[in-house]
């Protein structure tokens, strides 16, 4: 029997698993009993306005934080349980840089690559590789502090996939760059899923939303909306997301 | 290559491309060497002090003359009694009396001994044991000639230590040093280079990573175990060629019981690093809860005799206090572990609390 794989359809063996996570900071709920499946392969789009919970649900998933009550599974092992194997099966660029600045292009991918225990070959392999894709052969051993931003920002990405993860976590990674270079981002992602990595990204742009496969709109803490844009916009008879996202974000 | 060399490797590519933290790290020693060596020197100038003759003859007029020759005493008031000496004396004016009996003279050559009372201010306690010796030396020096020209002259000194009568000495400044710098570089330092990698996002990729948290700890903190090492190494070479600071016992037990110091205070740094999230506060941190103990609190400069009982009592937690102890002992007593077990049990006792502290707080990060 084979199971014939659909873009965007939820899938026998899902990638990312949430049931009822949720997680209590004191008495506040910044996630509050969160359900949803990523399929393998799927672009899956993580909306919602500052606070509503995206970054402390990425950071449950990554084994970062530990759920107060719900189960998660991420690459079929459970977050808690299996933490060793979800890092391994992950990959994750955070908000923030995740690149050491200090250090040269090649000495940051030496770094991660020895760090997901990838043989030097395979390192020394890569590293070509994706310095080629990049473009950024000549900056090789320049420090990371001296190469713009955006090209930062696309680097860090392909590090995060150096090891050929099964899912890439991005929490935001389009934040404070321009709008030439998020395009050029969201291709890398497109390349990554159709290469078959599973991608879950957080965002507020909006005009991004409409890039992912299925989206799930957060509203303090619980999802508000979850399916393919198409489906979201024809269901609450909207024309944009970004007009979704408001009326959510503010119930009448 | 492994994970945990590769972040060793980067973590010395930080260390190494910090050029100005570099400098300062290695300057900084032998810098403070210099200037506590020359601060705190043993051969005192300009000792203020008080003569006290009642009746002035040749032999108390000579002594006088010998004070005056030795170049180190500077004499600020001839008295002919020791009324206002006290005064002299609690308003800093003098540092050192002499104070000769009556008809001196008279009895150190005929019915002697003659009584020579010399005071001296030990709250610098340099200061007093110097000018015990000196008066020492220079009755005995005048003994001495008097005798060569056949003549027996009987003097007895007797010398009174005013204010602090142990005189704690605090010429063993190199072992304080260490602890201090061995503290900046391991509290400080660990706890700065931990919390830039908080405030930069690096840490959340480190840990996402299947890297343990001990190989990320290890990672962070193996560089600068080495660089307390060249420091002390730095410290000890230079204080021994430039100042003549005797290493009387074992080497090898003082780097491994350094060795037990960089732990502790490398813990402290990863403890500070984990409750706070901005490297200017890390500092802060690490300024008041490692530097200024171990500077104050730890017999460094500060005797803990003479400190008042809640501090004496606060300077038991001090990991400082403990490494001061057991270097003096090794370098200037020359004693082995058999004498220093017990300030070595202390720094264990804090090591492995602190260090399982630390992990613990690593740990827990993941859940704030």
């Amino acid at each position: 029997m084979t199971a014939r794989l659909t873009p965007g359809a939820p899938q026998p063996a899902p990638a990312i698993r949430a049931r009822d996570l949720t997680r209590r900071f004191g008495s506040f709920v910044a996630v509050d009993h969160l359900t949803f499946d990523v399929g393998a392969g799927e672009v899956f789009g993580f909306l919602g306005a500052n606070g509503a919970g995206k970054t402390t649900a990425i950071r449950m998933l990554t084994g970062l934080l530990a759920p107060s009550g719900g189960t998660a599974t991420v690459a079929g092992h459970d977050v808690l349980a299996e933490a060793e194997r979800v890092k391994r099966a992950i990959g994750y660029m955070s908000q923030r840089f995740s690149l050491y600045e200090d250090l040269t292009v090649r000495e940051n991918i030496t770094l991660y690559g020895g760090i997901y225990d990838l043989r030097d070959r395979e390192i020394r392999e890569r590293t070509d590789r994706m310095l080629a894709r990049l473009g950024l052969e000549r900056q090789a051993d320049d420090m990371v502090r001296a190469i713009p931003l955006g090209w930062r920002q696309k680097l860090a990405f392909s590090v995060a996939l150096l090891h050929e993860p099964r899912i890439v976590f991005l929490d935001e990674p389009t934040s404070g760059v321009d709008p030439i270079t998020r395009r050029q981002f969201w291709e890398l992602i497109y390349e990554a899923a159709a290469a078959g990595t599973t991608v879950l990204v957080t965002t507020h742009y909006m005009d991004e939303a409409e890039y992912c496969d299925r989206i799930s709109i957060m509203v303090s803490g619980m999802i508000g909306a979850l399916g393919t844009p198409g489906e979201l916009k024809r269901e609450f008879g909207v024309p944009s997301i970004d007009d979704l996202f408001v009326r959510l974000a503010r119930p009448s | 290559m492994t994970a945990l060399a590769g972040l060793i490797r980067k973590e010395i590519f930080h260390i190494i491309r910090d050029r100005r933290t570099l400098v300062v790290i290695i300057a900084m020693p032998i810098v403070q060497v210099i200037l506590f060596g020359y601060a705190i020197r043993t051969d005192v100038d300009h000792v203020r002090l008080a003569i006290v003759d009642p009746s002035p003859d040749p032999v108390t007029l000579a002594i006088r003359s010998h004070f005056d020759a030795a170049g180190v005493f500077e004499t600020v008031a001839v008295l002919p009694d020791s009324a206002k000496l006290e005064t002299l004396f609690r308003r800093g004016d003098a540092q050192g009396a002499v104070v000769f009996e009556s008809q001196f003279a008279e009895r150190a050559v005929h019915n002697g001994p003659a009584q020579l009372l010399v005071v001296a201010d030990a709250t610098e306690p340099n200061t007093g044991s110097i000018v015990a010796a000196y008066a020492s030396q220079v009755v005995q020096d005048y003994e001495q000639t008097e005798l060569a020209s056949g003549r027996r002259v009987a003097i007895v000194p007797d010398v009174r230590m005013r204010f602090n009568p142990t005189r704690e000495s605090s010429n063993l400044f190199v072992p304080g040093l260490m602890a201090f710098v061995l503290t900046i570089i391991s509290s400080l330092m660990t706890a700065i280079s931990l919390t830039r990698e908080k405030e930069t996002g690096t840490l959340e990729a480190l840990l996402v990573s299947p890297l343990r948290p001990w190989q990320i700890i290890t990672g962070k903190v193996a560089p600068y175990i080495a660089v307390g090492f060249v420091s002390v190494i730095g410290v000890l070479a230079e204080a021994r060629l430039v100042f003549n600071v005797p290493l009387r016992g074992s080497v090898a037990l003082l780097l491994v019981e350094g060795l037990l110091f960089i732990l502790v205070s490398l813990s402290l740094g990863i403890l500070i690093s984990a409750r706070t999230s901005s490297q200017r506060v890390a500092m802060m941190g690490a300024l008041i809860g490692t530097m200024l103990p171990t500077l104050l609190l730890s017999g460094f400069i500060f005797p803990i005799e003479s400190m008042p009982s809640p501090l004496r009592a606060i300077s038991y937690l001090v990991p400082a206090r403990w490494f001061v102890l057991i270097a003096r002992g090794v370098m200037l007593k020359g004693v082995g572990i058999v004498y220093l077990w017990q300030p070595t049990l202390a720094l264990a006792a804090m090591a492995v609390v602190l260090l399982a502290a630390s992990t613990h707080a690593f740990h827990e990060r993941l859940d704030t």
